[in-house]
C-alpha cells in the first residue's frame, strides 16, 4: 500500500526514536500531548511508548469526539432512535458509548430500536432515498475532519429534494477546545504543565495549520501536525523536542504531503454555507465551552432533527467515580481512576474514554497492560 | 473404511409432486412433520446426501466403534450473507466442524446436520446450500448421517441457521490439547490471515467495496494428518475463527498459563485484505478466519512441522509468528512493524468498523 | 476524529465520485470535497470522501529526510 506501509518501516523508527532520546535533553522531563484520538491509537497499536525515552512523556488529549460528547446527548440520540418510524444512523464507535443508567444505541437496537451502523453519511442519504415512509436521522459526531461530508450531505439532501432526512448534530471545533484546556491547565493548580502539542492530522487538512497559530502564540505552547502513521508521530515528537530545546513556539507542518498553512478551502465554505457556531456546548470533561461546536443554520431547518421532532431535554448522569474528565484534560492516567480494569472493561465501559477504541483508557486496556511499562 | 452393516436397497422415494425448487419457497408445512416435510427431506436433502443411513429413513443412525478415543463436536452456523465469495453457510457447517474435530488431530468420520429455515426461504438458495454442503462431504471423505428439520415463521430466523455435529476418531498416540504450551515453543500459522472476514465485509451493504478475496473456508484434516505423522508430538493446536488469531492465542494462554511474544512483521496477510481492513478500521488479528490453523510446537520440531505444511496445497504460506514465553499475567504480546512491543489483548465486544 | 487513510484514484464516476484502490481493494468514494482530481491522483480517504489530495512530491520529500537520517545514523 503505497504512502502507508514506507512510513511503518521499522529501521527508520529505530533511527527516530534513536534521534529522539539523543535530542531529549536528560534534566528535562518533555510532557508532550498528542490532542488527535487517532494518534493515540497508532501511538498504542504501534507500541511507540516502548520506543520513547523515559524523560519523553505522552498525554492523551481529547481529541475523541466519542470521548468528549456528553452523556446527555448521547440519551437524544437514543430518544431519537427510539421513535417510532425512526431509522437511525451512527458511524460504528457511537454504537456502544454508555448514555445514562449504561445504555446505549447497541442496547436499544437489541430492543427493536431501528439503529443502523453506517461507514458514510452517504449510506444515511441512500437508506432515506429507499425508504420514503421513513424517518431517516443521522447522527452525526466529530471534529473538522468529518464535518464537511455532513454539510455536504445536507446539501445533497436539499438538491434530491429528501423530505426524510435529517440530522443530529455533535460536531464540535479543535483550536478552541486546545484553548480551553490550556487555559484549565494555566488555571488548576493541580496541573502539570504541557510542553507542546502533536496536533491532529486530518482536521489540519481541513482547517489549515494557520488555525492553531493564535493558541499557540497565547500560550507559547509549540505545535507540530503530524501525519497518521508511526514514523510521522515520531518525527513529530522530534520535532516538537528540537522546538522546546531552543526556546520556540511556533506552528510546524511535519504532515507536508496532506496539510496546508490554509487548509481546504472549499471543506470550510461547505461548512460555513450550512453550520454556523453554537453560543455553547457541554463537553465531557471540559465543561461548557462558547463558540465550540456547531449547529445547523436555520436556512436548512428542515434538516435539523434537533428541530424536527421533539426531543426530552437530558441531564447525562455520569457514574461518580468516572474520572473520564481529568484523563481527558490530561491531569489523570487511565491507571489512576479506581474503576479502571477493575470495574470498567471494554467488555463493561462505564465511561467514554473506555469504549471508544480512541480513548485513552481503551488504548491502555487494550495494549499497554503489558510488561513494558507505558 | 468399510462399513459393517448390509447395504439395503434404497428405500422407494415418497409419491407426489416433485418440489418447485425454481419458483418455490420454505412454507410452516415443511416443518410440521407431514408428507410436505417429507417431500422437503427426500427431494432436497436425500438425494443430496445420498447414503445408506439416510436411505434407511430412521430417526437416528448407527455405526460402529472405532479403535483408539472418539472425539465430538457441534457448531451453529448463522453468517449473514448466506453466500459470499468463496463459499457459503453450507460449506462453511461443514468445513468447520470438520476442523474442529481436525484440531484434536482426530479424522472426521459423520456429520449430523440440523436446518432452522425461515419461512420464506426460497427453495433454489436451500438447494444451493445443501448441494454445497454435500459436495464439501464427499471431498473430504465425511458422511451426513442424520439431520433434523424444523421451520420458523417469516422475521424470526435469518434465512436459515445450521447446526452440525460432528464424529470423529483420534489416533493412538495422539494428546493435543490447548494447556500444553510450554515456554519456549513456537507458534505457526498455516497461511494469510483475515480472508474470511473480509470476504463476508464485502459482502454486505452497508460496507460495499470490490474486492477479489475469496473465504478461504476449508477442511483443514488432511492438512492435519500430514502434520500429526510427521510431528506427533504437536502441543496445541486450533482454528482461529470467529475473533481471529489475536482471540485463540488469549485462550491458549489462559488454558497453559503462559504467555506469547508475536513478531507482527511474521504474519502472513495479504495486501488486499490490509487495505480492506484499513479502510474500516479493523484490525487483522481480530479478524475471522475459516480455512487456516495455528499450531503450538517445541522448537526442536518447528522446522521440520514448517517445512510439511508448506509442502500441503492448505499450507503453503505457513510462516512461524512467534514464540510462547514465561508470563503470570498470561499476556499475548505483539512486536510490531515499528519494532515497539505491545499487547494484542481479547476482543473486546464485537469489532466495529473504526472511523476514528 | 481522525482514521483517514491514502488511496489511488483508477476512475472517475458521475455525480463527483470516483473509483480508488487501496492495496487492491475498490472503493466507490465521493470527490465532492477536492476542487479537481485526475486518474492517478492519491487522495486521503475519510468516511466516504476524498478530503484532499496527497502531495506526492511533500511526500517523497519527507521519505527522503528519513532516508538521510538512517545514512547519518550508520
Amino acid at each position: 500500500m503505497e504512502y502507508i506501509e514506507e512510513f511503518r518501516n521499522g529501521d527508520v523508527a529505530q533511527t527516530l526514536a534513536q534521534a529522539i532520546t539523543s535530542s531529549a535533553r536528560l534534566e528535562k522531563h518533555y510532557r508532550l500531548m498528542e490532542f488527535c484520538g487517532g494518534h493515540t491509537h497508532t501511538i498504542h497499536r504501534y507500541g511507540l511508548p516502548s520506543l520513547l525515552p523515559s524523560n519523553v512523556e505522552m498525554i492523551h488529549g481529547p481529541g475523541c469526539p466519542v470521548c468528549v460528547l456528553p452523556m446527555g446527548r448521547i440519551d437524544k440520540a437514543i430518544a431519537l432512535a427510539n421513535l417510532p418510524n425512526i431509522i437511525l444512523c451512527s458511524y460504528g464507535d457511537m454504537l456502544r458509548v454508555p448514555g445514562s443508567n449504561q445504555y446505549s444505541l447497541q442496547q436499544a437496537k437489541a430492543r427493536g430500536a431501528d439503529v443502523r451502523m453506517v461507514y458514510s453519511v452517504d449510506d444515511a442519504l441512500t437508506i432515506a432515498r429507499l425508504n420514503p415512509q421513513k424517518e431517516v436521522v443521522f447522527f452525526a459526531i466529530g471534529f473538522e475532519t468529518t464535518t464537511p461530508p455532513t454539510a455536504y450531505a445536507i446539501k445533497q439532501a436539499r438538491a434530491l429534494q429528501l423530505t426524510n432526512f435529517s440530522v443530529f448534530c455533535n460536531h464540535v471545533l479543535t483550536p478552541v477546545a486546545m484553548d480551553s484546556l490550556l487555559q484549565t491547565q494555566h488555571s488548576d493548580a493541580n496541573a502539570v504543565n504541557l510542553d507542546g502539542f502533536v496536533g491532529p492530522a486530518h482536521v489540519s487538512i481541513v482547517i489549515g495549520s494557520q488555525a492553531y497559530e493564535a493558541v499557540s502564540q497565547k500560550y507559547q505552547k509549540p505545535i507540530v501536525i503530524s501525519g497518521f502513521e508511526p514514523l510521522d508521530v515520531l518525527h513529530s515528537i522530534l520535532m516538537l523536542i528540537e522546538q522546546i530545546n531552543q526556546h520556540r513556539c511556533e506552528v510546524e507542518i511535519q504532515y507536508t504531503r496532506a496539510v496546508t498553512r490554509e487548509g481546504s478551502l472549499l471543506s470550510q465554505s461547505l461548512m460555513v454555507d450550512v453550520l454556523e457556531l453554537r453560543e455553547s456546548f457541554e463537553w465531557r470533561g471540559l465543561g461548557s465551552i462558547p463558540n465550540s461546536a456547531l449547529q445547523i443554520k436555520h436556512e436548512y431547518a428542515e434538516f435539523d432533527a434537533e428541530k424536527r421532532f421533539a426531543l426530552p431535554d437530558t441531564i447525562g448522569v455520569e457514574h461518580k467515580q468516572c474520572d473520564c474528565g481529568a484523563i481527558l484534560r490530561g491531569l489523570k492516567k487511565p491507571m489512576d481512576c479506581k474503576l479502571f480494569a477493575k470495574v470498567c472493561t471494554p467488555e463493561n465501559p462505564l465511561g467514554s474514554c473506555m469504549v471508544s477504541s480512541e480513548g485513552a483508557c481503551a488504548a491502555v486496556y487494550a495494549y499497554g497492560r503489558g510488561s513494558v511499562p507505558v | 473404511m468399510s462399513t459393517v452393516i448390509d447395504t439395503p436397497n434404497r428405500i422407494k422415494k415418497l409419491s407426489g409432486p416433485k418440489l418447485n425448487i425454481k419458483h418455490g419457497c420454505v412454507e410452516l408445512s415443511h416443518g410440521s412433520g407431514g408428507r410436505a416435510m417429507a417431500q422437503l427431506i427426500d427431494q432436497l436433502f436425500f438425494t443430496a446426501f445420498d447414503n445408506e443411513w439416510l436411505a434407511q429413513k430412521n430417526d437416528q443412525a448407527c455405526f460402529p466403534i472405532t479403535a483408539g478415543r472418539m472425539v465430538m463436536t457441534t457448531d451453529a452456523h448463522v453468517v449473514s450473507p448466506l453466500f459470499f465469495p468463496g463459499g457459503d453457510i453450507g460449506s462453511l457447517a461443514v468445513h468447520g466442524t470438520i476442523n474442529d474435530i481436525a484440531m484434536a488431530g482426530a479424522t472426521p468420520m459423520y456429520l449430523s446436520v440440523s436446518f432452522i429455515l425461515e419461512e420464506g426461504l426460497p427453495l433454489s438458495d436451500l438447494q444451493r446450500i445443501v448441494t454445497s454442503m454435500a459436495n464439501a462431504a464427499r471431498l473430504a471423505n465425511v458422511s451426513i448421517i442424520t439431520g433434523d428439520t424444523k421451520v420458523v415463521e417469516r422475521g424470526k430466523g435469518d434465512g436459515v441457521f445450521i447446526t452440525t455435529t460432528g464424529i470423529g476418531v483420534i489416533p493412538n498416540g495422539i494428546s493435543i490439547s490447548g494447556d500444553k504450551a510450554c515456554p519456549g515453543d513456537h507458534v505457526i500459522v498455516s497461511g494469510h490471515i483475515g480472508d474470511h472476514g473480509v470476504a463476508i465485509m464485502s459482502s454486505r451493504n452497508n460496507l460495499q467495496f470490490f474486492t477479489t478475496i475469496e473465504s478461504d473456508t476449508a477442511a483443514l484434516h488432511d492438512l492435519v494428518h500430514h502434520m500429526i505423522t510427521a510431528v506427533p508430538t504437536i502441543h496445541c493446536l486450533r482454528d482461529p475463527t470467529r475473533g481471529g488469531m489475536a482471540t485463540t492465542l488469549n485462550e491458549w494462554a489462559l488454558q497453559s498459563q503462559v504467555g506469547f511474544m508475536i513478531d507482527e512483521r511474521q504474519i502472513p496477510i495479504r495486501t488486499e485484505v490490509n487495505g480492506a481492513c484499513e479502510l474500516l478500521g479493523l484490525d487483522a488479528m481480530y479478524v475471522a478466519n475459516e480455512g487456516k490453523l495455528l499450531a503450538i510446537v517445541s522448537p526442536e520440531d518447528s522446522a521440520t512441522l514448517l517445512t510439511t505444511m508448506r509442502a500441503h496445497p492448505l499450507g503453503q504460506d505457513a510462516a512461524i509468528i512467534g514464540e510462547v514465553v514465561h508470563d503470570p499475567h498470561c499476556f499475548v504480546q505483539l512486536k510490531t512493524k515499528t519494532g515497539g512491543i505491545r499487547m494484542m489483548d481479547w476482543l473486546a465486544g464485537e469489532q466495529l468498523p473504526r472511523i476514528c | 476524529m481522525c482514521l483517514a487513510i491514502p488511496a489511488k484514484v483508477m476512475k472517475i464516476l458521475g455525480f463527483q465520485r470516483a473509483l480508488v484502490n487501496l492495496g487492491g481493494i475498490e472503493k466507490d468514494i465521493s470527490v465532492a470535497l477536492l476542487e479537481d482530481v485526475t486518474i492517478g491522483d492519491y487522495v486521503i480517504l475519510h468516511v466516504g470522501y476524498a478530503l484532499t489530495k496527497l502531495d506526492e512530491g511533500e511526500a517523497k520529500k519527507t521519505l527522503q529526510l528519513f532516508a538521510e537520517m538512517m545514512h547519518g545514523a550508520t
